[in-house]
C-alpha cells in the first residue's frame, strides 16, 4: 500500500520481561527480537502463557502490575522506550501507539457514551478540539461499517452489540491516527458470524491509514487473514518468524507443524440409530425466561454412544436447551424423555438415579470447580453419593478416575484446582461427570476456553471415554471445527428454533439452510485469501 | 514534657513497634510448619506487632489471678493513691489496686466481647447464608426483619432492650449479639449471593446435594475470608459498645472490673493532671488498633491484591 513501507517503525532487541512469583522474579519473555515496518501487520501467535500479550504491551513501554522489563531494547521510531520518562511515554500512548483489548465490553467505561470516550484521547493529547473529534468519530464509525454512524456514538456501551463495540473500540484506537496499533485477541470473544465483520473492518481501516499493527491471537486461521508476517512464540521464546504464505505452506519447526496439524482429529461418523429408544429425547420443548420464549418447539434425539452437536451463535438457545434437559429451567410446553420415560421438569423432583444418569461438563472449569476443595473430594463426592463408595473403595475409584483422565494419581489427588492448568481443570470436570457413571453427558462449550493443542487433547479424551463407557454426548459449541472433529449428528439452532438437523456428513454437504450456509462459510480457513474471497463472494451475492 | 521529649518518645515507640513486630515474625516463621510460615512471612510489621499484643492480652486474661498483685474487688489502700512500689499504678476511687483491676478487666471485657462477637457471627452468618442459598420468601422474611432491626440506632436500641430485660452480663451479651448479627447477616448474604451463582454450586445442586452440605462445603469455605476479616472488625465495635454501655452504667456491673467503667469511676483524677484514668482507655485503644492491623492484613490477603 504505502510508498515508504521499508521504513522501520518498531524494533525490539533481546527483550526480557520478568514476572513476580512469590518472592522471586521469573523470566516470562526470554530474549525476543522483533522488527516492524510502517504499514506492516505482524501476527503474534502461541498458546496462553507464551508471552504474546506481555510483548504487545511492552511495545508501548508498559509492563503489567507485578511484571518488569528487565533487559533488551525497545525503539519506537527513533525513541528509546526504556529510557523515556513516564510522561514522555504517556504522550506516545493513545496518540502514536494505541491498544485494542480482547473484551471491548469490559474495556469501555459503562458510564460514558461511546463518543465521549472516543474524544478523550485526541482532546487530551491536543490533536483535535472536541467538535472536530466528534465529526471525526462519525467518519471513522462509517468507515468501520457500523450501522447508523451518525448516532451510534451517542449510545452507552451496553446499548451496542459485542461485535459493534469491538469495532467502536478499533475506531477509538484510530482516533489520533496512530502509527502502531496493538490488537490483543480482538475477536476471540465473538461468534464466527460477527468475527468476520470485525476482521474485515479492522483490515480495511489498517490498510486505509497505512497503520502498522501487532495482531495477537491464538487462532491461526484468523492471523492468516490479517498478518503480513507471523511470529510463533512458545513459553516466552521465539519459535520462528516468516511471511504469512511461507509460514502457512512450509513451517520449519516441529512445534509450528503441530499447531498447524491441530485440527486433524477426526472421528469416524457412527451410522444413525433410528429404531432403538433414544437415551435422551427432547420433545416439542418451548421454554424461556419471563415473557420471552427462548426455545420454540425444539425436538431432537440423542442415542446411546452417539454425539449430537448443538451449534448456533450466542443467544440461539443452545445453553437454554441444556438447562431444560438438566431440569434447571422447567419448560412451558413439551417434555424431556430419558430412556423413553418422561423426566420430571424440575431437577428437585428427580430421583437420585435420574440425576446420576445425566451429568454436565461446564465451559469455564474455573467456576465449575469449587476452589476450596481438593481433587479427592471434587471427584470422590459423586462416587460417594450415588454409588455409596467408602474408604478404600472410594480411594481406589478416585485413583482409577484420575488414571482415566491421564493425570498421575499420586501427584494430583491432594491438589487444589488453583494448582492445575486450564486443560487439567477441564479434565477434572470430565472426571467428576464420569464418577457418577452416567449414560449421558452434556458438554457445554468445553473446549472454547482452551488453547487448540489442549482442546485437541480434551476432544480425544472424550472420544476415548465414549467408546469405553457407551456414553451419549450432547455437545454444545459454536466452533464448527469441533463439530467436524467429534459429532455424529448436528442440530443447528437459530433464535430458539432448530433450523436444520441430521447426520454430520449431510450437514457439511450442500444444500444447506441459508443460516447453516452462513455459519459454515464464516469459519476462518488457513488460506490467506479466504477473507478477501469470501467478502467478494458475499458482496456479489448480496 | 517538651516538644523534643515528645518527639523522642514517639520515635522510641515507632522503633519499638517495628522491633517487636520484626522479632515476632522472625520467631513464628522459624517455629511454624512450612505452609503456615509462608503465610506469616507476608505479614506486614504492623500486623505482626498486632499479633504480639493480642497474644499478650490473651495471656493476661487467662492468667489474671496469677499475674495480678491484689484481688479484683478488695479495698487495699486509701482512695486515689499515687503510683508507688506497692501500688504500681496507684489506687482507684474506692482504694482498690489499679493494676490488678486493669488485669482482671482484660478478662471480663475481652472475654465478654469475644463471646458476644462469636454469637453474633454464628447467628448472622447462618441466617445470611441460608437467605442467599434458599432465596424466595425465606430471604424476604429474614432480610426485612434485619432491615427493621437496623433502622433503629444501635446504641439506643441496646439501651432500650437492656432496660426492658434488665442488666445482667448474659442479657447484655444476647442483646449486643442480636444487634450486631444484623450487620453480619448483610455481609454474609452479599458474599454468598456472588457464590451461589457459580457453576460449582449449580453442579452440586444438580448432583442432588442437600441444603446443609451446599452451605457447609460449597458456599461457606469460599465466603470465609471476608467473614474472618469482618470478625476482627466487628470484635472492635462490640468491644467499644460494651465499654460505652459500661461507661453509661448499663454494662458490666460493679464490683466486676471493666475498662469502660474504670474510666468513668476515676474520671475526676483527670482534673488533677493525672493520667491514671486514661490507662484503661489506652488499653481499649491499643487492642482496637492491633486487631485492626491484623484485620487489614487479612483483608489484603483475601482481596488478592499484590503490593
Amino acid at each position: 500500500m504505502s510508498t515508504d513501507s521499508k521504513e522501520v517503525l518498531l524494533t525490539m532487541k533481546d527483550l526480557r520481561i520478568e514476572g513476580r512469583a512469590d518472592e522471586a522474579w521469573l523470566e516470562i519473555v526470554k530474549g525476543v527480537d522483533l522488527t516492524l515496518h510502517r504499514g506492516e501487520v505482524l501476527g503474534l501467535i502461541g498458546e496462553s502463557g507464551a508471552g504474546k500479550s506481555t510483548i504487545g504491551l511492552a511495545a508501548m513501554g508498559f509492563a503489567r502490575d507485578g511484571c518488569r522489563i528487565s533487559g533488551g531494547e525497545i525503539m519506537f521510531d527513533g525513541i528509546d522506550m526504556r529510557a523515556s520518562s513516564e510522561s514522555e511515554l504517556r504522550s506516545l500512548r493513545g496518540r502514536r501507539i494505541a491498544y485494542v483489548a480482547q473484551s471491548a465490553a469490559a474495556s469501555f467505561n459503562p458510564a460514558h457514551k461511546l463518543i465521549d470516550q472516543y474524544s478523550e484521547a485526541p482532546v487530551q493529547h491536543g490533536v483535535m478540539a472536541r467538535s472536530e473529534a466528534e465529526g471525526d468519530a462519525t467518519d471513522l464509525y462509517r468507515r468501520m461499517q457500523l450501522p447508523n454512524p451518525d448516532e451510534i456514538g451517542f449510545r452507552y456501551p451496553h446499548q451496542v452489540s459485542g461485535g459493534q463495540l469491538q469495532r467502536a473500540m478499533t475506531a477509538m484506537a484510530m482516533a489520533c491516527r496512530p502509527d502502531l496499533i496493538i490488537f490483543d485477541e480482538p475477536t476471540t470473544a465473538l461468534d464466527v458470524t460477527t468475527q468476520i465483520e470485525v476482521l474485515a473492518a479492522i483490515r480495511n481501516i489498517v490498510e486505509q491509514f497505512n497503520t502498522a499493527a501487532i495482531y495477537i491471537t491464538h487462532d491461526l486461521a484468523v492471523v492468516a487473514q490479517m498478518a503480513d508476517k507471523i511470529k510463533v512464540l512458545l513459553k516466552g521464546e521465539e519459535v520462528e518468524e516468516a511471511d504469512t504464505p511461507t509460514m502457512l505452506s512450509a513451517p520449519k519447526e516441529d512445534y509450528t507443524k503441530s499447531l498447524w496439524a491441530v485440527r486433524s482429529h477426526m472421528r469416524e461418523e457412527q451410522p444413525p440409530l433410528r429404531d432403538s429408544t433414544p437415551i435422551v429425547a427432547v420433545r416439542n420443548v418451548t421454554a424461556g425466561y419471563g415473557p420471552i420464549d427462548v426455545l420454540k418447539d425444539v425436538s431432537f434425539d440423542i442415542h446411546q454412544r452417539r454425539t449430537v452437536a448443538v451449534v448456533g451463535e450466542s443467544g440461539s438457545g443452545k445453553s437454554t436447551t441444556a438447562r431444560v434437559i438438566t431440569g434447571l429451567l422447567p419448560p412451558r410446553r413439551g417434555e424431556v424423555l430419558f430412556n423413553g420415560e418422561a423426566l420430571p421438569a424440575d431437577y428437585r423432583k428427580r430421583s437420585r438415579e435420574q440425576l446420576r444418569h445425566a451429568q454436565m461438563i461446564y465451559q469455564m472449569a474455573d467456576t465449575a470447580l469449587n476452589p476450596k476443595l481438593r481433587l479427592r473430594e471434587l471427584i470422590g463426592r459423586p462416587a460417594q453419593m450415588y454409588l455409596g463408595l467408602q474408604g478404600k473403595q472410594l480411594e481406589d475409584r478416585i485413583r482409577n478416575l484420575l488414571d482415566l483422565i491421564e493425570l498421575e494419581p499420586d501427584d494430583y489427588i491432594d491438589r487444589l484446582p488453583s494448582e492445575l492448568s486450564g486443560g487439567q481443570k477441564q479434565r477434572i470436570g470430565i472426571a467428576r461427570a464420569l464418577a457418577a457413571e452416567p449414560q449421558f453427558i452434556i458438554c457445554d462449550e468445553v473446549t472454547s476456553a482452551l488453547d487448540q493443542l489442549v482442546a485437541e487433547g480434551i476432544l480425544k479424551l472424550l472420544d476415548k471415554l465414549q467408546t469405553e463407557f457407551d456414553l451419549a454426548y450432547m455437545f454444545i459449541t459454536h466452533d464448527l471445527a469441533t463439530v467436524r472433529a467429534i459429532a455424529d449428528e448436528v442440530v443447528v439452532m437459530k433464535e430458539g428454533i432448530v433450523v436444520e438437523q441430521g447426520p454430520k456428513s449431510e450437514m457439511f454437504q450442500p444444500p444447506h439452510d441459508p443460516y447453516t450456509e452462513l455459519l459454515l462459510s464464516s469459519v476462518p480457513e488457513m488460506d490467506p485469501n479466504w477473507l478477501t474471497e469470501l467478502l467478494e463472494k458475499r458482496a456479489a451475492a448480496g | 514534657m517538651g516538644f523534643l521529649t515528645g518527639l523522642a518518645w514517639l520515635v522510641a515507640i515507632v522503633i519499638g513497634v517495628i522491633a517487636i513486630g520484626w522479632t515476632f515474625r522472625a520467631f513464628t516463621v522459624a517455629i511454624s510448619p512450612k505452609p503456615l510460615a509462608k503465610e506469616l512471612r507476608t505479614a506486614p510489621l504492623t500486623a505482626s506487632f498486632g499479633m504480639v499484643i493480642i497474644l499478650i492480652y490473651i495471656i493476661v486474661a487467662i492468667f489474671a489471678p496469677a499475674i495480678a498483685p491484689f484481688s479484683e474487688t478488695e479495698i487495699v489502700g486509701r482512695e486515689y493513691e499515687p503510683w508507688d512500689d506497692t501500688f504500681l499504678l496507684g489506687t482507684d476511687n474506692l482504694g482498690r489496686d489499679m493494676l490488678s483491676r486493669l488485669i482482671y478487666a482484660a478478662r471480663n471485657t475481652v472475654g465478654i466481647a469475644f463471646i458476644t462477637t462469636a454469637l453474633a457471627f454464628i447467628l448472622g452468618s447462618v441466617a445470611g447464608l441460608l437467605a442467599a442459598t434458599v432465596g424466595g420468601w425465606i430471604d424476604q422474611l429474614l432480610s426485612r426483619a434485619v432491615d427493621v432491626l437496623m433502622a433503629i440506632p444501635a446504641l439506643i436500641f441496646a439501651l432500650l432492650l437492656l432496660t426492658i430485660v434488665g442488666t445482667s452480663i448474659i442479657n447484655m451479651i444476647l442483646v449486643i449479639a442480636l444487634i450486631d448479627s444484623t450487620r453480619v447477616f448483610r455481609l454474609a448474604r452479599a458474599v454468598a449471593m456472588n457464590i451461589v451463582v457459580m457453576d460449582y454450586v449449580e453442579a452440586a445442586k444438580l448432583r442432588g446435594e442437600g441444603l446443609w452440605r451446599l452451605i457447609s462445603r460449597e458456599i461457606l469455605p469460599n465466603a470465609l475470608a471476608p467473614l474472618v476479616a469482618e470478625f476482627g472488625l466487628r470484635f472492635c465495635f462490640v468491644f467499644l459498645t460494651i465499654s460505652a454501655l459500661s461507661f453509661l452504667g448499663l454494662g458490666i456491673q460493679p464490683p466486676t472490673a471493666d475498662w469502660g467503667s474504670m474510666v468513668r469511676d476515676n474520671a475526676t483524677l483527670m482534673t488533677f493532671g493525672d493520667i491514671t484514668p486514661l490507662l484503661p482507655a489506652g488499653a481499649i485503644a491499643l487492642l482496637t488498633v492491633c486487631v485492626n492491623w491484623v484485620v487489614d492484613w487479612q483483608l489484603h490477603r483475601a482481596s488478592g491484591l499484590k503490593e
